[in-house]
């Protein structure tokens, strides 16, 4: 008995071994960035990341959140954080009302045109918007919608996804409901207003954080639709990081480093604390 | 549709009509127009267009830095995908035996789903930079000299290693809950039939796992191929050169960077095709996707 007790106990220690250096490679890398944002700049260019921290936290914040590298002096961190929200608010809540409206539409109606409707809608889930970027970009441009929220949020909702999810979960809802609301008297807005979007609630709070933090970290698009410094999103900033990070004579790591954690600080914070929901709307709105 | 629906007639159309108007103006209309300009030659300052037929194909395929960026696409797909899902089916696997630290683990493995690609990509410039990068200054310990940005390999290197630490996370969560899934009932008989851990996991746990993984195979295609702009984008600080593409970016970079509209089209449309295949394909494999429980 000794023996497989023994036995069990190191493929034990072997397991976690296994799991605490992949959570190690998920985290060490950031955690880096966060120091070389706790020094001074002098000391990062001469040493590179290293074991200390600094003190110099404060300082950085300060540059990050404060200062600006552009040239009309408006990409801020504060202004970037502030149109990253609007991003990631516009496009989650976007997505999520257009999707239900749509979702709502096709379940429940006995529509003469419903195939076509669906096939058109869903059509859209096959090409992301990297592979019509160009002539999306001109469209935009010819429509007067480039530096603007619209321009850089709208064409993003253009994708069914919240509508592929929203039209799986009503026709999981029984069928039961619809006709007791209807004996009830309830309307097709009643039902939709006071019965089918209460009872989605927890599934919108899943779509929520997943379109939230999607939107958010939305890169290419962002690039093309803003050349406005006044119009950048953090993530899309980050270029100008980088290549702020070129040239110059003493590259500002500290500023740019703290620009980076600051740009995954709020969706990572949305993911971990509403973790449940989320690996739930995940796991259930791909299949 | 249900059964007990509303008969209203325009209710409906009403409720769709955001939904398709946006998919008409952002997605059919661009959609088209790529379609139409791949036939076109434009003027790069905007004075009219002459229509040329397939040649913006044929150019591309004649073209040495397409058929490059092609294969680089393909190596660099491949690697990504069969990467990032063997190393999170090996941590979701242990992820579901451990009992002690279990959400731990999970909360740790995860969170790095929430990172932008382009924050990926400065990562990796800084765990490689040329003179005080800490995996640089591991490799050249063996001799490698690594020289991102400059050498082809090392710079393809650096930027396969962030697309998977990038990826891992979203194996790991559909991994683990697939495993999850598997009924108590049919852990348990395999563990009556068979003693060694290996031999379960092959012919019990795997099988199981199939269909998650196929759904995550085409997932993760499309992730390297459209996802990875932004890793490949800070690495390249804004100068591309000489350095691995995918053709994903490449349609960026001619066609917005290049001013040639109607190469940049031709190339948005064989990114179509390709992705509507795989899609086909994907369904076509769903359809018969072999169900166990």
């Amino acid at each position: 008995m000794s023996v497989s007790t023994r036995r069990f106990r190191w493929s034990a220690v072997l397991d976690h071994s296994i799991l605490i250096i992949g959570s190690l490679i998920m985290i060490l890398p950031v955690v880096m960035l966060l120091q070389m944002a706790s020094t001074t700049d002098v000391h990062t260019m001469k040493n590179g990341p290293g074991l200390g921290f600094g003190d110099q936290l404060p300082v950085n914040f300060d540059k990050a959140m404060f200062k600006a590298d552009g040239f009309s002096g408006e990409n801020t961190g504060l202004r970037m954080l502030y149109n990253s929200m609007i991003l990631g608010f516009g496009f989650a809540i976007g997505k999520i009302v257009i999707g239900m409206m749509a979702a709502y539409a096709i379940v429940y109606f006995r529509l003469k045109f419903a195939t076509l409707a669906f096939w058109v809608i869903f059509t859209t889930l096959l090409l992301p918007l990297e592979v019509r970027i160009l002539p999306s970009y001109e469209i935009v441009q010819k429509l007067g919608m480039l530096n603007t929220y619209q321009g850089l949020i709208i064409p993003l909702i253009a994708s069914a996804t919240a509508t592929f999810f929203f039209r799986q979960f009503f026709r999981s809802v029984p069928e039961e409901l619809v006709e007791a609301a209807r004996i009830d008297g309830a309307g097709p807005i009643k039902f939709f207003v006071d019965i089918l979007v209460p009872l989605s609630r927890t599934m919108v709070a899943a779509m929520f954080i997943i379109m939230f933090v999607y939107g958010w970290n939305q890169y290419l698009w962002p690039t093309m639709i803003t050349t406005d410094e006044g119009m950048y999103t953090l993530v899309r900033g980050i270029k100008q990081i980088t290549q702020a990070l070129e040239g110059t004579n003493l590259p500002e790591y500290g500023r740019s480093n703290l620009l980076a954690l600051i740009a995954i600080l709020p969706p990572v914070l949305i993911v971990i604390f509403f973790q449940s929901w989320f690996v739930k709307g995940l796991t259930e709105s791909d299949k | 549709m249900k059964r007990a629906g509303f008969s209203d007639r325009w209710l409906p159309v009403l409720f769709l009509l955001p939904q398709l108007t946006i998919i008409v103006i952002f997605f059919y209309w661009p959609a088209a127009h790529a379609v139409r300009s791949s036939f076109f030659l434009q003027d790069p300052f905007g004075f009219g267009e002459t229509f040329v037929g397939i040649k913006n194909y044929t150019m591309l395929l004649d073209s040495a830095s397409y058929l490059r960026a092609a294969w680089f696409t393909v190596i660099f797909v491949t690697l990504v995908t069969f990467l990032s899902l063997a190393i999170a089916l090996l941590l979701a696997v242990k992820a579901d035996k451990v009992i002690r630290g279990a959400k731990t683990y999970r909360t740790l493995l995860m969170w790095v789903y929430a990172v932008a690609p382009p924050v990926a990509g400065v990562i990796g410039l800084v765990l490689f930079d040329q003179s005080w990068g800490p995996i640089k200054d591991f490799v050249a310990q063996f001799g490698w000299d690594f020289r991102l940005g400059v050498n082809y390999f090392d710079t393809a290197f650096t930027l396969v290693v962030m697309s998977v630490w990038k990826q891992l996370p979203v194996n790991f969560i559909f991994f683990l809950s697939g495993l999850q899934s598997i009924p108590r009932s049919v852990r348990e008989a395999a563990l009556i039939d068979n003693r060694s851990a290996a031999g379960r996991f092959w012919d019990v746990t795997f099988p199981l796992l199939a269909p998650t993984g196929f759904f995550l195979l085409i997932i993760n295609i499309t992730y390297a191929l459209f996802d990875t702009f932004g890793i490949f984008d800070t690495t390249f600080k804004g100068e591309p050169g000489n350095n691995p593409m995918t053709l994903v970016y490449k349609v960026y970079l001619d066609g917005f960077r290049g001013n040639d509209l109607g190469g940049s089209s031709a190339q948005s449309v064989i990114l179509m095709v390709l992705v509507l295949a795989l899609t086909i394909f994907q369904f076509r494999m769903v359809e018969r996707r072999i169900h166990y429980t």
